[in-house]
Parts: structure tokens; C-alpha cells; sequence
């Protein structure tokens, strides 16, 4: 007699029809309609033609390659800030629980939000930003409205709402860091900066590799605080890939809208696999 | 050498208020001011405190819009939220307890729900073949199948602690794998499914993108606030009330679970 297994696997049976339905299947169709004139009720095959759109056409390889910019300036961004503040909020300082409070609460809060509030912040002639700097005789940009700014901006905010996260888990892998390598490094005599050098930086090197594969995910995939903010303006020099699937899809451009998702799909993978194999590999080898 | 370094406190946390509160203040500041004064977009006190007021319009803005997407809102987040937390247990708790042929097979699609961008355009298609695209349902459909991984990652983690002996206990005293899962298993797991759900709560009702892809029709709380930006442009402080109002929610949030948010975001995330 053969006994049941108590582990039945049509347990996977109600998760995997609702993932499989609505995210593995588009995941799949959308390489065929890629390659085809699509409006959602009809499609034509055309072969490459939307991806040679896509890597022609100005405004759509500027897409592309902001998309690039905006995930490597947010992920480095988040690194280094995020362990220069888990380094502090680890030390001996005054309000520890408060300031981590304080640096990790606009990770949970409405990124339209956040946006919106940012645009203010950031108007050229009445926003606070500029009032300051203009205080300190220093004469602020036009952040949002000035295209080699524009793209920037935005990132500037997306650090500011997202190195909280970055923050805790280096937090994390610090506070995990045995107490006697710190101990036998200061008998040593070692400064606090070889400390931080050769004890802190390569013991918390899993959180390094954690946090720059979530920002670089996020941040390629980023689209609604670029969509708060700019638009994706002016004109087209803050777009990224994800904002012009939604532009490409609010004009009728199903094919290229999908086109340009399969291109999000590719950097994400082409980036972040072979990066968190790479990252993985040499702490193995420590 | 348990000396406290005062300088260094003060300083991290004067750079700290400016940086991350003097926004937060702004809004709250912004919200009170009369509509005149909130055009000048200034860092100032209110010349009249205008929180009832302000309050009230941006309720009955629209006729009562906030209402119903608060009301859109929070169907949204608890259906979709107790949705992917049983789903992914079920998963979780098979995947973890009996590695089989498909083992490989599902490791590999949880890691692929956390990096592959969705295709929304043919998830449109496919949500207008079944009849589900712009209503509710399929919004809330949609918001499970993207919080699994995430959910899946984190009690597979979790039920690796809890011991086998106990399954065993109670299939020999008669339980079948539902019973054993949901009156055994689930209850053992609340403390991570509490994390799970504060988490995850907070990422669908923050969710602009799937509203705006899937359900263009009615009002969530994100689209109805960014629509208002549109439309309301000259009156800041209406703006501000209502980016006021959905800041709360989190906030409360964060009030009475920063450990389990806090436990949460680190752990899922180092395993992921």
C-alpha cells in the first residue's frame, strides 16, 4: 500500500494557475507580439522591425540609455550612502532607534506622493531647494525643467526615498559581524578607518551584494516617481524604458509598447544575473 | 568605553531632520495654509490654520472620489494581501517539506517573479481574454501573482525552523495534508505571516503602476491622488491635504510594526 504523502502537490496548484495565468504566460506571449503590429485585438507579424524602432528612434535610445544611468547612479548612490549611514547608526551615537526611524520611513510612504512633494520642493524660482541656495548666494538650477538636470533630479529623490532599505539591511549585516573581530582589531591598534577597511567592508559583503541587486532591479524597472515628477520630460530626456511602454501603450503601440518590455526584460537579466553570479561567486571564495 | 559621542549624535541628527523631516513638515504645513498662500510654494508657517476646511474640500472634491478610492483601496490591499499569504504558504510549506521533481522547476519561478519586469501589455491581453481586465478582481488577481515570490520566499525560510516531528504527530493521528496545513502549520507560522502581511500591505496600497495598467476605470487612493495633481493645479494646499491623507495609512503602520517591517524588509531581502 502506498501511503499519501502529507506534502500533496496540488498544493502549488492554486498559486501556480493564478502566476501562471497573469504573469508567466504574458511573460511568453510577449515574445511573439514583440515581433508583430499589434492593437490588442489584432497583430501582424513583422518580424524585428518595433526593436529596430526601438534602438532607431532618438527619443526611444535615449529611453534606453537612461534607463542604464538611472539604475547604476541609484544603486551606487544607495551603496554608499546607505553604509555610510548603517556605519553611523551602528556607532555609539545619541537617538540610535530614533534616527533609524527617521532614515527608513520614506521607504513606506506613496512614491506619487513623495514625487509630487519633490516637484514643489524643487520649483526653479519658489521651490525651498533654490530659496536655500539662493540664501547662500549659490543660484540653484531649474532641477526638473533643465534637461541635463532632469534625469538626475529624479534620482536624487529616489535615493532619498530608498536608502532607508539600503540602510537596514547593511544594519543588518553589520550588527552580524562576530564582536571579537572588532575587539581583536582595536588590541591591534587598528584606526577606525582600517577597521572599517578590512573588518566592516568585507564582512558585510553579502549585504553589498544584496543591496545592489535590489536597487539595480528596482531602479531599471523604475517608473512611477519619473511618472510624479517629469513625465519623463522635458521633452523626452528623462524617459526611461519602462515610461515609454506606458506612452507606447497609451498611443496604440501595443507591438512596441511589448517591444520595449522585452528590452526591459533583457537588461534586467543581462545586467543583474550574471552581476549576482559574479558577486556570489568571490564571497565563496573569501 | 561605553562613552557616548555627543557631537557626532547632534550633528547626525540636525543633518537627519533636515534632510528627511523638513519634507514630511512641509506636507503637514502645506495642508494647512489657505489657497493663496499655498501658491507660493514656501517653507513658512500658515497664516490661518485651514486643516478642517482644507479637509473637507479635498473630500468632497470630485464628488467624494477619496472616499470611494479609500474605499477601492483597502478591498484592494486586504483581498490581495490574504490571497497571496495562503497561497504562498500552501507553496512554501510543499516546496520546503518535500523536495520532488518539480522543486528545481518552482525555485527557479520564485526567483524569476522577483526579477522579471511583467509584460503589461499582454497581461492586458490575457486579462481581457478571461473577461477580468478593469475590474477589480483581476487587479486583485494580478497584485497576488506578483507578491508571491516574495511572500514564498519568506515562509519557506520560516517553515525551515518548524520541526518535522510535529507533521508527523499529526498524520498519525489522522490529519490529512489540509488539515495538517491549515489547523497545524499555518497557526505556527503567524509571527511571519503578521511580517508578511504589514509588508505587503504597504506595497499594494503604495502600487500606482497596476492600477493605472489594470483598472483604469475606478479610483485607487495613488491614481486618485495623481489625478487631482493634474487637474487641481492651482490649489497646492487640496494637493497637499490629500498627499497628507495617504501618508497616514503607512504611518500607522509603521507606528505599531516598525520591528516586524523592519525584520521583514532585511530578511526576505538578504535571502532573495
Amino acid at each position: 500500500m502506498v501511503r499519501r504523502s502529507p506534502y500533496p502537490q496540488w498544493f502549488y496548484l492554486p498559486a501556480g494557475v493564478v502566476y501562471g495565468v497573469l504573469f508567466v504566460v504574458p511573460t511568453f506571449a510577449s515574445f511573439y507580439f514583440s515581433l508583430t503590429r499589434w492593437t490588442i485585438f489584432e497583430s501582424h507579424f513583422i518580424g524585428l522591425d518595433n526593436f529596430v524602432a526601438f534602438f532607431r528612434e532618438p527619443a526611444l535610445v535615449r529611453g534606453f540609455t537612461n534607463t542604464l544611468i538611472y539604475g547604476v547612479v541609484t544603486s551606487g548612490a544607495k551603496v554608499v550612502l546607505g553604509l555610510a549611514l548603517a556605519v553611523l547608526l551602528t556607532s555609539r551615537i545619541v537617538a540610535r532607534g530614533w534616527l533609524r526611524s527617521v532614515v527608513f520611513f520614506p521607504v513606506l510612504v506613496s512614491t506619487i506622493g513623495v514625487g509630487l512633494t519633490f516637484t514643489v520642493l524643487l520649483n526653479p524660482e519658489r521651490g525651498l531647494v533654490n530659496q536655500v541656495l539662493g540664501a547662500a548666494g549659490v543660484d540653484g538650477p531649474g532641477w526638473l525643467t533643465n534637461p541635463s538636470y532632469a534625469l538626475l533630479s529624479v534620482a536624487m529623490v529616489d535615493v532619498w526615498k530608498g536608502v532607508g532599505l539600503a540602510t537596514l539591511i547593511y544594519i543588518a549585516g553589520i550588527v552580524s559581524i562576530p564582536q571579537e573581530y572588532l575587539e581583536a582589531a582595536r588590541v591591534d591598534g587598528a584606526s577606525a578607518w582600517s577597521v572599517f577597511r578590512s573588518v566592516i567592508l568585507p564582512l558585510a559583503r553579502p549585504a553589498t551584494v544584496t543591496v545592489i541587486i535590489l536597487s539595480l532591479i528596482g531602479g531599471l524597472r523604475s517608473f512611477d516617481l519619473i511618472w510624479a515628477m517629469t513625465r519623463g520630460g522635458p521633452g523626452f530626456t528623462s524617459d526611461v524604458v519602462a515610461s515609454v511602454i506606458y506612452k507606447q501603450y497609451q498611443a496604440g503601440f501595443a507591438g512596441l509598447s511589448t517591444a520595449g518590455n522585452v528590452v526591459l526584460f533583457a537588461v534586467v537579466t543581462a545586467i543583474v544575473l550574471p552581476l549576482s553570479r559574479f558577486l556570489n561567486r568571490k564571497e565563496v571564495e573569501l | 568605553m561605553s562613552r557616548r559621542n555627543w557631537p557626532l549624535s547632534i550633528a547626525a541628527i540636525l543633518v537627519s531632520a533636515v534632510v528627511f523631516l523638513v519634507p514630511f513638515a512641509f506636507i503637514l504645513l502645506m495642508a494647512g495654509k489657505d489657497r493663496a498662500q499655498a501658491a507660493l510654494l514656501d517653507f513658512s508657517w500658515p497664516a490661518q490654520f485651514r486643516f478642517v476646511p482644507n479637509f473637507v474640500d479635498v473630500v468632497e472634491a470630485r464628488d467624494y472620489m477619496l472616499i470611494i478610492a479609500y474605499i477601492n483601496s483597502t478591498i484592494l490591499t486586504v483581498t490581495a494581501v490574504a490571497g497571496m499569504v495562503v497561497l504562498a504558504a500552501m507553496v512554501a510549506f510543499v516546496l520546503q517539506r518535500r523536495p520532488g521533481r518539480l522543486h528545481g522547476l518552482i525555485n527557479f519561478l520564485v526567483l524569476a517573479g522577483l526579477i522579471v519586469p511583467p509584460a503589461v501589455v499582454p497581461t492586458i491581453w490575457v486579462l481581457k481574454g478571461v473577461g477580468l481586465f478593469g475590474t477589480m478582481p483581476g487587479l486583485i488577481l494580478v497584485e497576488i501573482a506578483f507578491g508571491l515570490s516574495f511572500c514564498v520566499l519568506l515562509f519557506r525560510a520560516f517553515i525551515a525552523t518548524i520541526p518535522r516531528e510535529l507533521d508527523e504527530a499529526a498524520v498519525i493521528d489522522g490529519a490529512g495534508p489540509l488539515r495538517l496545513f491549515f489547523r497545524v502549520i499555518f497557526p505556527l507560522l503567524r509571527s511571519v505571516i503578521i511580517t508578511a502581511v504589514v509588508v505587503q500591505s504597504v506595497t499594494v496600497f503604495n502600487d500606482f503602476v497596476n492600477p493605472l495598467y489594470f483598472l483604469p476605470g475606478d479610483p485607487t487612493v495613488q491614481l486618485t491622488l495623481y489625478n487631482f495633481a493634474g487637474q487641481y493645479t492651482a490649489e497646492y494646499n487640496l494637493l497637499f491635504m490629500n498627499i497628507l491623507l495617504i501618508t497616514i495609512p503607512p504611518l500607522i503602520m509603521f507606528l505599531f510594526f516598525n520591528r516586524r517591517i523592519v525584520s521583514g524588509m532585511t530578511s526576505g531581502a538578504v535571502k532573495g
